[in-house]
């Protein structure tokens, strides 16, 4: 394989150094510190490889995802929240930094914060009920021809059934309660591009509705089957088609199969000393595939860009054929970018095969800081100042004040009086000296990330900056923290859904003048909203200014709240949500930053690129796909 | 017996409390310097005077405004900053503190001797004071008297509410020492016409957009733009309500809170002065000298005075599905931009329902009900037979109970017996009628001694003023009954029973009395319902699905509220005459035709021409006259040319004709324009 002997070509050992650094600082923000490197390699510590293993490579990703990862929740099976005996909230299993800890400000925050109680508890149907599972449709002129062309399928229900769903709320808590809606009939697990081919041109011979299925993060239904598809529905799950193939070092590029994992990926590359620098949170599951077709944003790109910027040449298979550019020339004037046909367009015309993209070397330093802001509004024009001055740090977020308090809840157990009595004392420092209220203020999260001397140097020009809007220097604990909240998010949605609260998160993209009113309105309308839909307690709203750009910034919303007493909690959820997307659209907010459209969104389409855009995107997809094989009907 | 006497008063839930009773046993000082403990606004920590000017001044929507005047002008950009700045001086509040408290302390003295008592409902207060925590609030007062100017602050102030700041008029801020306590105790002055100065805008509109974002103080403005001489609520002014709602539409506030208050007063102090204003002797300049020779009306009683807190409202909740915010999302933020047509409709439909909830709000006196009923008699039998006191006081009470099932609030006391509280409202209105042997009879101004012989026209004044006194106390009525007496009026001139004949001359009346009476656009059916049930309530029709019939044994009921109405009528038709009459005359200046109309309806009630003569009376205020004008305006009978400074009008008399016949009920009802699809 062409990752592997890459990785030992030139200075061999050199290369080896810098990937062993490299992989000990992506363990900084998603697992356990190194010891020795152990923790590092997540296949060190999940289930045996799956039967029908096909690369052999010991990827993250067999092709039974159910035997390592959740059915009915986020991430692995072996890693969850949960109160312990004594009421204390510990994080399971040993693959990240939190496993294994004591979380002692959870509990308290969590029943403060929601109204919950540990004695009321809504648990999960604990074993997915194979006889709820449709039984399948299936095209069998499809089915036989696919067996001679020896691509490996299934039709059991678990498999089809994991593929039937993303992550938003409303697919999670039906999974929860055992309901399981219409799913795809059966999976395949093409191995190569020309796996692909020949399934899409069996798919349109047969009349058989594809689904392309990456890494299964979606958050706008996008991985819902339409139920009013009367086809056999074939899931193309494309986590087989793995490999890096090769590395230019002249022109620093991988070409790489889109199936690939965020995780996986990075990993791979470090071994070469190189890195894409593309770590959108749900990087530990997410694909290639799925960043190129729903236009990602990965958490550094203010260094390396967002996917769109880090693509140098694609290859999808549509129905009318494979798409490419003939070339892989930087940039290039030859009419409408067709690019941008394929990025964004969530499955609907194609499947990406192979991508080739940019890559980095491994930064040699990265640093972590953060800023404790008076405000948010103080907050929000340091950042507006650092995108002015175009000196954004790999990373810089802003978390409101409930935010904040929520990343102080998962501070781990203190081990000793010094570190507690150090706590103490910068609270009053801030709190009483500086005179800043714990109800108002908010904590910037910074990632530095270059050789040392320069990130020394643009640390200090950031918090000058930060100087001059109230900010105080908070360490980098916080902003640590602050990152670990990202990515441990979506394990504690499912802690609070045992526990009768639903959460989910949401995203826009606005113009600097209007992120205040956003983030004020928006957060206030889920507040009334809630209220006015007979939600009893008081909700958790919260928001983050996650990316800046030069004309902009990215807000990034959670909302959650108690349900108990409501009849219809998911009903109640979904127009409060709806609601709030209105409130961001009416407030000069777009549809999406990243997350795509799929078919939650779908509504909005028209007044957001507007009637001939929609006619445009239309006749496209009428030119690739005429008898909608690709029939996921997300975006239109 | 106690539950019966609170719905004889109309003031079914509400507590109203007299917080006079307070100061009368307790210090003023003490009151003064209570400790004032407002909750605090949670939008935002607050904000000074000082910092409020100085964000304006940096703000970049002035910054391009002034570049933009500096362009137009010739003159440089640092000289209309100065401009601007110096706008700002004469324009800014100053809120003190120390300066409410000395407010406090003389109100407290000078409310004393003025009223005997002052009701504010206190779960009002209650829920004002919840909602000043949570989004920016604009209180909305009517305007009848100069009192009502600072009876708000001072009632905030007693209750910890933080006060507000008051939207003013100049010539207040000219007033020498007076003009500077009422800016420390929250006022800004606005110019009264700003015309087309752009700069003056700017500064104004930022200024009080800025007050409304900040949201730390409520904001208090009169949206019926002047103090109401005819005690009717007025046509809104919409300048300033759009002013205050932009910051919503922009999305720069979550939501705002308009609070209607209706003041409403026994006696208002200013009475014998407007009636005179509306006759056309001119309105005193407000002066600090004036105010002090002014104070003889403090030896005089003026009974109570109610301030009703109505029910806040929500912005975001009345503007839904009318306003589309997005609207301002491709332009920058400060960019100084047109309102969209939607947002303008929407901002009218705002001030009017304001004002319509006003009305609803004030509460009616049982001497307003006596006016309705006296100013039906005719003016020579009022001046000279005098009207029986009994019939009058079991007419009255015959009103209160219609009033009462139409709705509306009263403010009749349930301790005292009904004779006694009647006889009390005439003792406190001598200055318009007074009571000799059984029989009641209009005040008339003592003719100067050394004078023997007094003009005609001015013995016609000498009734005029009374007469328009008193019609000004029906007008505190008139917003419970004008539904259904245009009803009442509907079914006199067509004499049809079918419902949507009536509901289309009730909608003719309803275009022609815009200026008139307050009717919320796109409220037309929901009006005539009210209509038809009031006046099946009371018993006077019987309605089915297609008609409405009055039934012959309560008759009295739709002569009556036919009667409310004539004078509005005979005054339009007059008026309407007068502008046909002059052959060679097509177009007028507005002075021309007020001196024009005056000369006639004096002419008229001289040589005793018409009828009944008390109805001219109404014809000879100048506020009635306007609002012809306006009515024919917007009716599209005249046509406003900008030629020159003056406005000149031009008339179409074919389409007065028109006006004048459908009036008459000559035209049938089913000629009339339909009515127009109910807007927003």
């Amino acid at each position: 394989m062409a990752s592997s002997s890459s990785g030992g070509s030139g200075s061999g050992s050199e290369m080896q150094r810098t990937a062993q650094h490299r992989i000990s600082v992506i363990a900084g923000h998603l697992r356990r510190p190194a010891e020795g490197d152990v923790a590092v390699r997540a296949e060190e510590c999940k289930a045996p490889q799956s039967r029908l293993e096909a690369s052999g490579d010991g990827r993250t990703v067999p092709m039974k995802r159910h035997e390592v990862m959740k059915w009915n929740g986020w991430g692995y099976s072996d890693s969850r929240f949960l109160f312990n005996k004594k009421g204390q909230a510990e994080f399971t299993g040993k693959r990240y930094k939190l496993s294994g800890m004591i979380l002692p400000a959870l509990k308290d925050w969590f029943e403060g914060t929601f109204g919950a109680s540990l004695q009321h508890k809504s648990p999960a149907t604990p074993l997915l009920n194979t006889s709820a599972v449709q039984a399948p449709t299936l095209n069998q002129d499809f089915v036989e021809e696919l067996k001679s062309i020896g691509v490996p399928f299934s039709h059991e229900a678990e498999d089809r059934a994991f593929r039937g769903h993303g992550h938003c709320l409303h697919e999670i808590f039906a999974l929860r309660e055992g309901k399981i809606g219409r799913v795809p009939d059966m999976v395949v697990w093409p191995n190569c591009h020309n796996d692909v081919e020949k399934i899409v041109a069996l798919a349109c011979k047969h009349n058989v509705c594809l689904i392309p299925y990456g890494g299964g993060t979606s958050v706008s239904s996008a991985l819902e089957c339409p139920p009013e598809e009367t086809r056999s529905i074939v899931s193309l799950d494309t986590s087989q088609m793995n490999r890096i193939l090769w590395i230019d070092e002249k022109n620093l590029t991988a070409h790489v199969e889109a199936g690939i994992i965020g995780q996986d990926l990075e990993r791979l590359l470090n071994e070469s000393g190189y890195c894409t620098g593309h770590e959108p949170d749900s990087m530990e599951f997410s694909s290639l595939g799925g960043w190129v077709s729903t236009r990602a944003s990965g958490m550094k790109k203010n260094i390396y860009g967002n996917i769109e910027d880090l693509v140098v040449h694609i290859k999808m298979v549509t129905p009318q054929g494979v798409i490419e550019k003939s070339c892989q020339g930087p940039r290039m004037s030859t009419g409408p970018d067709i690019h941008h046909f394929i990025l964004g367009s969530e499955g609907t015309l194609g499947v990406v095969t192979e991508v080739t993209m940019k890559i980095r070397p491994v930064p040699e330093y990265q640093k972590y800081g953060s800023v404790v802001f008076p405000n948010f509004e103080q907050g929000v024009a340091c950042l507006r100042e650092v995108a002015k001055q175009r000196c954004a740090p790999a990373s810089i977020r802003l978390m409101d004040n409930e935010q904040f308090m929520f990343g102080h809840a998962l501070k781990p157990q203190v081990s000793s009086i010094f570190t507690s009595f150090l706590d103490g004392l910068k609270k009053f420092y801030i709190t009483k000296f500086k005179g800043f209220d714990p109800s108002r203020l908010c904590v910037a999260t910074l990632l530095f990330e270059g050789n040392r001397e320069k990130v020394l140097q643009h640390e200090k020009q950031v918090y000058d900056i930060a100087a001059k809007f109230g900010g105080l220097a908070a360490g980098e604990d916080n902003g640590q923290r602050g990152y670990m909240l990202t990515f441990v998010i979506a394990y504690l949605r499912d802690l609070g859904m045992d526990y009768y609260v639903i959460a989910e998160s949401f995203e826009t993209s606005v113009p600097w003048d209007r992120v205040l009113d956003v983030c004020r309105n928006v957060k206030a309308r889920v507040v009334r909203e809630c209220k006015d839909k007979g939600v009893q307690f008081s909700p958790l709203s919260s928001c983050r200014v996650t990316q800046t750009y030069d004309a902009g910034a990215c807000v990034y919303f959670y909302f959650a709240f108690n349900y108990r007493g409501l009849s219809d909690p998911v009903h109640v959820y979904e127009q409060v949500e709806h609601a709030a997307r209105e409130e961001i659209l009416a407030n000069g907010g777009s549809l999406s930053h990243h997350h795509g459209v799929g078919k939650l969104r779908k509504e909005w389409m028209r007044e957001t690129v507007s009637e001939v855009g929609v006619g445009m995107l239309q006749s496209v997809k009428d030119y690739v796909d005429p008898k909608n094989i690709f029939g996921n009907r997300n975006l239109l | 017996m106690k539950a019966s006497d609170r719905d004889l008063r109309g003031m079914k839930d509400d507590e109203f409390v007299d917080i006079l009773e307070e100061r009368r046993c307790s210090s003023d000082l003490g009151h003064a310097f209570r400790t004032f403990n407002p909750q605090p606004y949670k939008g935002g920590p607050p904000c000074s005077a000082a910092d409020l000017n100085k964000a304006l001044l940096d703000s970049h929507f002035l910054h391009r405004v002034v570049k933009e005047v500096a362009m137009e002008t010739g003159s440089s950009q640092e000289k209309v900053m100065e401009e601007a700045g110096e706008i700002l001086v004469e324009m800014s509040h100053n809120l003190h503190l120390p300066f409410i408290r000395l407010m406090g302390y003389t109100f407290s003295k000078v409310i004393k001797r003025l009223f005997t008592s002052i009701f504010v409902n206190m779960d009002g207060l209650n829920t004002l004071q919840q909602a000043v925590q949570e989004n920016p609030v604009i209180l909305m007062p009517n305007h009848r008297s100069y009192v009502d100017f600072l009876i708000i602050s001072y009632i905030l102030f007693t209750y910890d509410i933080p006060v507000p700041v008051i939207a003013a008029g100049v010539p207040l801020a000219e007033m020498k020492i007076v003009g500077e306590i009422l800016r420390r105790s929250g006022a800004f002055f606005i110019r009264r016409s700003i015309g087309s100065d752009k700069l003056y805008w700017a500064v104004l509109s930022e200024y009080v957009r800025g007050i409304v974002r900040h949201g730390f103080a409520p904001v208090e403005f009169y949206v019926e733009g002047l103090r109401s001489r005819t005690l009717k609520s007025l046509t809104p002014k919409l300048g300033m309500m759009q002013m205050v709602l932009e910051p919503y539409f922009k999305g720069e506030v979550f939501d705002i809170t308009l609070v209607p208050i209706s003041i409403s007063y026994d006696r208002v102090l200013e009475e014998s002065l407007l009636a005179r204003e509306l006759l056309g002797v001119p309105k005193p300049k407000e002066s600090t000298a004036g105010l002090l020779k002014a104070s003889r009306v403090l030896q005089e009683d003026y009974g109570s005075m109610q301030v009703n807190f109505g029910q806040p409202l929500s912005v975001r909740k009345l503007c839904e599905g009318k306003i589309n915010r997005s609207y301002y999302n491709l332009v920058p933020r400060d960019l100084p931009m047109k309102p969209s047509a939607e947002a303008l409709a929407c901002v009218s439909w705002l001030a009017h329902v304001v004002v319509g909830l006003q009305e609803r709000g004030s509460l009616i006196s049982p001497w307003s009900l006596m006016a309705c009923l006296l100013i039906q008699e005719p003016t020579t039998v009022l001046a000279e037979q005098g009207l029986l006191w009994d019939d009058l006081t079991e007419k009255t009470l015959w009103l209160r109970k219609m009033v009462l099932d139409f709705g509306a609030r009263l403010n009749w006391p349930g301790e005292a017996p009904n004779s006694a509280v009647m006889s009390s409202a005439i003792s406190l209105h001598r200055s318009i009628v007074y009571l000799k042997a059984g029989r009641v009879y209009l005040t008339q101004e003592e003719v100067p001694l050394r004078r023997h012989r007094i003009s005609p026209e001015e013995g016609v004044f000498r009734t005029a003023v009374p007469v328009l006194m008193l019609a000004a106390y029906r007008n505190q009525s008139l917003h419970a009954l004008v539904r259904p007496a245009m009803l009442a009026m509907s079914i006199c001139i067509t004499r049809s029973t079918q419902r949507d004949e009536l509901f289309r001359f009730f909608c003719f009346l309803q275009e022609v009395f815009a200026n008139e009476f307050i009717f919320i656009p796109g409220n037309l059916s929901q009006d005539f319902e009210e209509a038809c049930l009031c006046l099946n309530s009371c018993g006077a029709v019987y309605i089915s699905e297609q008609e409405v019939r009055v039934s012959e044994q309560s008759s009295e009921v739709i002569t009556f509220l036919q009667k409310l109405l004539q004078p509005f009528i005979d005054s339009y038709q007059l008026i309407f005459r007068c502008v046909c009459e002059e052959e060679q005359v097509q177009v007028f200046t507005e002075k021309q035709f007020l001196a024009a109309v005056r000369a006639l309806a004096l002419k008229l009630i001289l040589s005793g021409e018409t009828e009944s003569e008390l109805h001219t009376y109404e014809t000879l205020s100048s506020d009635t006259q306007k609002n012809v004008l306006s009515a024919l305006c917007r009716l599209e009978a005249v046509a406003k040319l900008r030629t020159s400074e003056i406005n000149e009008f031009k008339v179409n008399k074919a389409a007065v004709r028109r006006i004048t016949d459908a009036l008459c009920g000559k035209i049938p009802p089913q000629m009339l324009q339909a009515p127009p699809d109910a807007r927003l």
